[in-house]
């Protein structure tokens, strides 16, 4: 006689105790934060988890902290949390601008950026703000912690360099320099309630007489994961922002794209916008330095 | 182990109730608790219907498992009139006709309860994004946001 | 106009007022029950099994792995239901197909789109019955498919139905129809209609300018939140009792009698509270399934669809190919128009084209006009209604038509409609001549509208567009109760499918009686209380079931008159009803003290018993509607995003009953336009499955995609109802496509004829330019 899969639940209190269950249980184990992507997936029978181990109940998952400069944010830590830090706002306005796009209210009050980094999907719209403000993630695993940068973190869809006995515990940011700021922006058919079609995540450095000092660029939606256009962070750094100098920047964005046709956007469609999107970025970041 | 066993607050009173652990608060409030008054359009947070509070947050009840509110408060519409007393959105949706078929209204005034608390005097824009989480087909949104803002304006005094 | 119900002209005092809905408390309390809150004592749920195939054989279907799982109590497939011949049967005052319908509801030989349902199973819950469906085993053998209407009318296209030979209708003007013999070959073109009037090829031989477009929409679907559900128990005996959310629970009862062989007396249907239906609740889907499988086990069966269910298996409107060809003389009159329509019905054949052909020019009075449509079968879900069923699609291509006409003739677009407006005693190429409308009132209320008027800036366009719909009557009763303390209990038969029909019809009692419309309790009665009643669509739920409340209501208050005279005892004819009161007719008659309704009520026992009045009639005397749009849109030409910066909609309301309500019609239909003309559409993968079944990436505006939608409700009487309403709820979706489209054109330079107006499209034709 058959009988009906039962899956199980656990949330555990520590991190130790949550890799030993992920290490001993046998089956399809899947971590809970937010739980936006994981229960739409389930909904839909993608994933059908045979243990669901919710790490909201960690504490140190849940923790937001600023320390030396350092922000260190949970993997758990929602993205209404993370919105209402004010200080965090002001320092990293353009992780804010990405966080801020993810789904509705509704699912901001759940939805964590470490879930958006795992759920890996080419257009989550935190990645490519984090990987400009140079984040890394914080991994725990059975052997103790190790971080790497975000966009060494994401290897493709849905795939990151996590092991399978690995939990994410955190976001790091670098301390913020000064005259420094970012943005995010993407492109949407909606205003709301939609999946990117483009984003463009971009922190710059300004010296006091209007040079770009530093520059990183992140595009997402336009590859199998965020990518980084180093090309287009050269073309910025060293020189004053000119019209001619975003032209360049922009070329740089359009040629390092490489989308598909899908049914949210065309490929000839994407590599105009992506260039559009970075441009007004760009300006945004700018306007945020001054 | 079969069900689990879960005790959580709902509108203030204290309940328990047994639950597979695959089981969303959605389902179980609406077939378990019988509390109906929140809507499934979707299961996959799109569409809003299914808003309610827990502990203080504005979620999608169709996107959170039912073992997750052990020890938690949740907020349905069935808790947002007092007594004879409507809530002051309850009242606006009513005098400004911000209802038709009225299956996304319960999920709107959670959502736009949530709102105003946060945000007493919000523009037009400010609305229109906070309950963009909230499908209604029937009105166009019109009348919706004309009561939020009306309810605003009177909640302000 | 025999058989209809005159207008008069009188003073009013709850018409036109704004009353808080009756259905309102409940609604904002939550305590409002809809399909899927109803849940009865020992109900098993029921899931549906459904192709993954957009076409296929079924060469065998196993179900016993999915009866094996505990909890598993009942599997139907096809097999369980009588086949059907192909014929058109008149039921429920729709002709259908029963040889189609009972396809659609389970397929039989062949799978004809993605989710057609297979196999249905009832469980003791619902987890056990989604996991049942994982244990069933059906053999397909995949067959080649079309999913586009062009394609699918090529010769040698691949076929849905071998046997389909298409069916040829003329009707011209002044002529008997007459039909020809089908071609020798099957094809997809389930029917070819054409209508014709006067002699097109002169009319055109007579112009000055002529304009000839093609132009493409996509399926949109009516996206009410609600998903279907329903709630069925057969017992042993064979009584059927069915709760479910549709717009017409007669009709559901007439549809699950035939295709279950039930007599109809044996089936009650209890209509729920509806979340939206826009059409798309017309027809069965889940209530066959639901009873079948109760008829096995004896318990209540629930079945509720997901919402990728919605989405890849009840009705969006069709897909449309539309050529428009329309021909002025000098000074901008239209002296010729000609269109072939064709549209895409789904999997089987019936796609809204007499609706779609009959409404695409009739706003104009033109001498000679042809219009041909097609009705093509293709593998998407059987098509349904979606508010003014077909007449966005056809609409969309003759406004974009006129504009240009216009801008050609460098006429000011709303004037080029001015002069070639329909009016009172104009004949339409269908035959029906028109009575009093209000087309041109809109049309120049629209050119005197602030709105009309406000200067735009750089990338800003403003168009303009208008539309028809003729409305219904037909079968339509109610039946009113004055309770003892002279309060009225109304049950009606239609459904109040949003808009607050409940109320206006209230209100009309009320303003009967003269009394206020709080005293009036409406209920909408089950099909065991009431007469037939037809589907409540096509505009006429406030119209139709106006009427017959209203004339519910004058029997009543001529049985009160009737209490009054015995009281008195005079002759009832000296006894009037004014104002709530039997007063006598003149200070002759006696001086009696005017008797409320309360106080006949109150001795209605002694005076013959209760008082009642009922009505049960075909309604007619619909009251065309009309309506104008003015869009103003900003276009993003770095991005080919547009938006929607102001939004008019002027429409003839014939008389607003509540105008909150018809406000709220045109606004929600407004904006379901505006999905439609930006970004609503059905993708399909080059496997032939639709590929956004969910509200993530089926766009429906969202709250923050709209600005407020300005209304002006213009109040031209209906001669056929007592208070003048017209039907109002189809008109407001027919505008916007094209006045959206025009506007773009106003605002980038370049005429878009394709739907939806979606970023990539619009960045790619600015790129191009
Ligand atoms: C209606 C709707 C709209 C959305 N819109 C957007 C949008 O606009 N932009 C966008 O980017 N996303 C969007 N999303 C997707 C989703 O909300 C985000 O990706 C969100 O950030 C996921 O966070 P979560 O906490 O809910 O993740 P969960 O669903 O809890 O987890 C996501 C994945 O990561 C794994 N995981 C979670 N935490 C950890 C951890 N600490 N260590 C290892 N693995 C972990 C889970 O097992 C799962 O596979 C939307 C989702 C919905 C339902
Ligand atoms: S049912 Fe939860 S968002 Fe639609
Ligand atoms: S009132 Fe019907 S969906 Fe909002």
């Amino acid at each position: 006689m058959k009988r009906v899969k039962k899956m199980q639940y656990e949330s555990p209190k520590s991190i130790d105790d949550a890799i030993s269950l992920i290490s001993n249980s046998p089956g399809n184990v899947r971590l809970l934060a937010g739980g936006t992507d994981l229960l739409v997936q389930m909904q839909s029978q993608v994933a059908d988890p045979d243990l669901v181990i919710d790490i909201k109940n960690i504490k140190e998952m849940k923790e937001f902290k600023k320390e030396d400069g350092v922000y260190t944010v949970g993997a758990a830590v929602t993205g209404m949390e993370i919105i209402e830090h004010e200080e965090f706002g002001s320092d990293w306005p353009g992780v804010v601008d990405g966080v801020k796009l993810i789904g509705s209210i509704q699912i901001k009050g759940r939805a964590s950026m470490g879930g958006n980094l795992c759920n890996a999907s080419p257009a989550a719209d935190s990645i490519p703000a984090m990987i400009a403000s140079g984040a890394s993630a914080v991994i725990a695993g059975p052997n103790g912690r190790r971080e790497v940068l975000v966009e060494d973190f994401i290897k493709g869809p849905g795939k990151t360099s996590l092991k399978s006995n690995e939990i994410l515990l955190s976001v790091k940011f670098p301390i913020k320099k000064p005259n420094s700021s970012g943005a995010y922006l993407r492109f949407t058919p909606r205003t709301e309630m939609d999946i990117a079609v483009v984003g463009v995540g971009i922190n710059v450095t300004m010296s006091d007489s209007g040079i770009c000092e530093e520059a990183k660029v992140s595009i997402g939606a336009v590859a199998e994961k965020a990518l980084v256009v180093e090309d287009a962070a050269t073309a910025l750094v060293g020189n004053k922002i000119t019209d001619e100098i975003i032209e360049n920047f922009i070329s740089k964005v359009r040629a390092s794209a490489r989308p598909i046709n899908d049914k949210r956007g065309t490929v000839d469609f994407r590599i105009q916008v992506i260039g559009v999107i970075a441009k007004r970025a760009l300006k945004m970041a700018l306007e945020r330095i001054r | 182990m079969t069900r689990r066993h879960i005790e959580a607050k709902i509108n203030g009173d204290n309940c328990d109730f047994l639950c597979e652990s695959n089981e969303t608060l959605l389902s179980v409030i609406r077939n378990q608790l019988q509390l109906t008054g929140t809507k499934e359009g979707c299961s996959t947070g799109d569409c809003g219907a299914c808003s309610v509070m827990l502990d203080g947050r504005l979620v999608c009840s169709c996107l959170t498992l039912a073992v997750e509110v052990e020890g938690k408060n949740i907020d349905t519409i069935e808790g947002m009139s007092n007594g004879e007393d409507l809530h002051i959105l309850q009242r606006k949706f009513l005098e400004h006709a911000a209802l038709q078929c009225g299956i996304c209204t319960p999920g709107f005034l959670i959502a736009a309860r949530a709102l105003l608390e946060k945000n007493p005097n919000p523009t037009e824009t400010e609305v229109r994004y906070w309950l963009a989480g909230n499908l209604c087909r029937c009105t166009g949104y019109h009348k919706i946001v004309e009561a939020v803002l009306d309810a605003a304006e009177e909640m302000r005094g | 106009m025999s058989d209809t119900v005159a207008y008069e002209e009188k003073k009013l005092k709850i018409i036109g007022t704004r009353p808080i809905r009756p259905d309102g408390v409940d609604k904002v309390t939550g305590r409002a029950r809809y399909g899927a809150d109803i849940n009865l004592p020992g109900q098993l749920f029921g899931s549906v099994y459904r192709s993954p195939y957009p076409h296929a054989i079924i060469k065998s279907i196993d179900v016993s792995a999915a009866l094996a799982i505990p909890g598993v109590k009942a599997a139907i497939t096809g097999d369980d239901f009588e086949d059907m011949p192909s014929q058109f049967i008149p039921v429920g005052e729709m002709v259908v197909n029963f040889r189609d319908m009972t396809r659609n509801v389970i397929a039989r030989e062949k799978a004809l789109y993605d989710g057609h349902p297979i196999v249905a199973i009832a469980a003791i819950s619902e987890s056990i019955a989604k996991e049942a469906l994982k244990h069933i085993k059906v053999d397909f053998e995949i067959l080649p498919h079309v999913i586009d209407v062009v394609e699918a009318m090529k010769p040698g296209a691949t076929l849905l139905h071998e046997e389909q030979y298409t069916l040829i209708e003329r009707k011209r003007l002044g002529s008997e129809p007459t039909t020809e013999s089908p071609p020798k070959e099957p094809s997809n073109i389930a029917k070819r209609l054409t209508w014709e009037k006067g002699d097109i090829e002169n009319g055109f031989s007579k112009a000055h300018i002529i304009i000839e477009k093609e132009f493409n929409t996509k399926p949109v679907h009516q996206g009410y939140i609600e998903p279907h559900a329903t709630v069925a128990t057969c017992t042993e005996d064979g009584q059927v009792e069915v709760y479910t959310c549709s717009q017409g629970h007669f009709v559901i009862r007439s549809q699950c009698a035939k295709l279950l062989g039930i007599e109809v007396s044996k089936i009650k249907v209890i209509p729920t509270e509806l979340g939206g239906g826009f059409g798309g609740k017309n027809n069965v889907y889940l209530e066959p399934l639901a009873i079948m499988l109760s008829k096995i086990v004896h318990r209540p069966v629930k079945m509720v669809m997901s919402r990728n269910e919605v989405f890849r298996a009840t009705g969006p409107s069709p897909a449309g190919h539309v050529k428009v060809k329309i021909g002025c003389d000098k000074n901008g009159n239209i002296v010729a128009a000609d269109a072939q329509i064709d549209m895409q019905s789904g999997a089987f054949p019936g796609s809204p084209l007499p609706q779609a052909t009959i409404t695409c020019f009739t706003r104009y009075d033109i001498e000679n006009v042809r219009v041909i449509g097609h009705d093509v079968t293709t593998n998407r879900p059987k098509v349904a209604a979606y508010r003014a069923p077909g007449a966005p699609i056809a609409a969309f291509g003759v406004e974009s038509v006129m504009d240009e006409l216009a801008e050609k003739l460098s006429i000011d677009p709303l004037d080029l409609r001015i002069m070639n407006a329909a009016k009172e005693g104009t004949q339409t190429y269908y035959g029906v001549t028109f009575p009093q409308i209000g087309f041109l009132e809109t049309l120049k209320r629209a050119k005197a509208h602030k709105n009309y008027n406000i200067p735009l800036e750089k990338n800003q366009g403003r168009g303009v567009a208008t539309g028809f719909w003729m409305n219904i009557g037909n079968d339509t009763t109610s039946s009113l109760n004055v309770n003892d303390d002279g309060t009225i209990a109304l049950t009606i038969g239609t459904i109040d499918v949003a808009g607050g029909s409940r109320s206006s019809l209230a209100m009309m009692v009320a303003e009967e009686f003269g009394i206020d419309s709080d005293k009036v309790r409406v209920t909408t009665g089950d099909t065991s209380q009431l007469g037939f009643n037809f589907v409540t669509a096509g505009s006429r739920g406030t119209f139709a079931g106006g009427i017959v409340a209203i004339l519910a209501a004058r029997k009543a208050i001529e049985e009160c008159k009737i209490r009054a005279a015995k009281t008195w005892n005079v002759p009832l004819d000296e006894v009037v009803w004014e104002d709530g009161y039997a007063r006598p007719a003149s200070s002759n008659v006696g001086g009696f003290d005017p008797l409320s309704l309360a106080d006949i009520a109150k001795n209605a026992t002694k005076t013959g018993g209760p008082i009642a009045g009922h009505s049960e009639k075909n309604v007619q005397g619909a009251g065309p509607g009309f309506g104008t749009q003015i869009v103003d849109v900003e276009v993003d030409k770095e991005t080919g995003s547009v938006k929607i910066l102001r939004h008019t909609v002027i429409q003839d309301a014939g008389k607003a009953i509540h105008p909150a309500y018809v406000e709220g019609q045109y606004q929600g239909g407004a904006v379901q336009g505006i999905g439609w003309a930006l970004n609503e559409e059905y993708i399909y993968g080059d496997d032939g499955k639709l590929q956004n079944t969910g509200f993530l990436d089926y766009r429906v505006p969202v709250a923050s995609d709209v600005p407020f939608i300005d209304t002006d409700i213009v109040e031209v009487p209906n001669p056929y109802h007592p208070y003048g309403v017209r039907g109002i709820g189809e008109v407001p979706i027919i505008p916007p496509t094209a006045a959206i489209a025009n506007a773009v054109y106003k605002a980038t330079g370049i005429r878009f004829n394709s739907l939806p107006l979606s970023p990539p499209k619009v960045l790619a034709a600015i790129t191009k330019k």
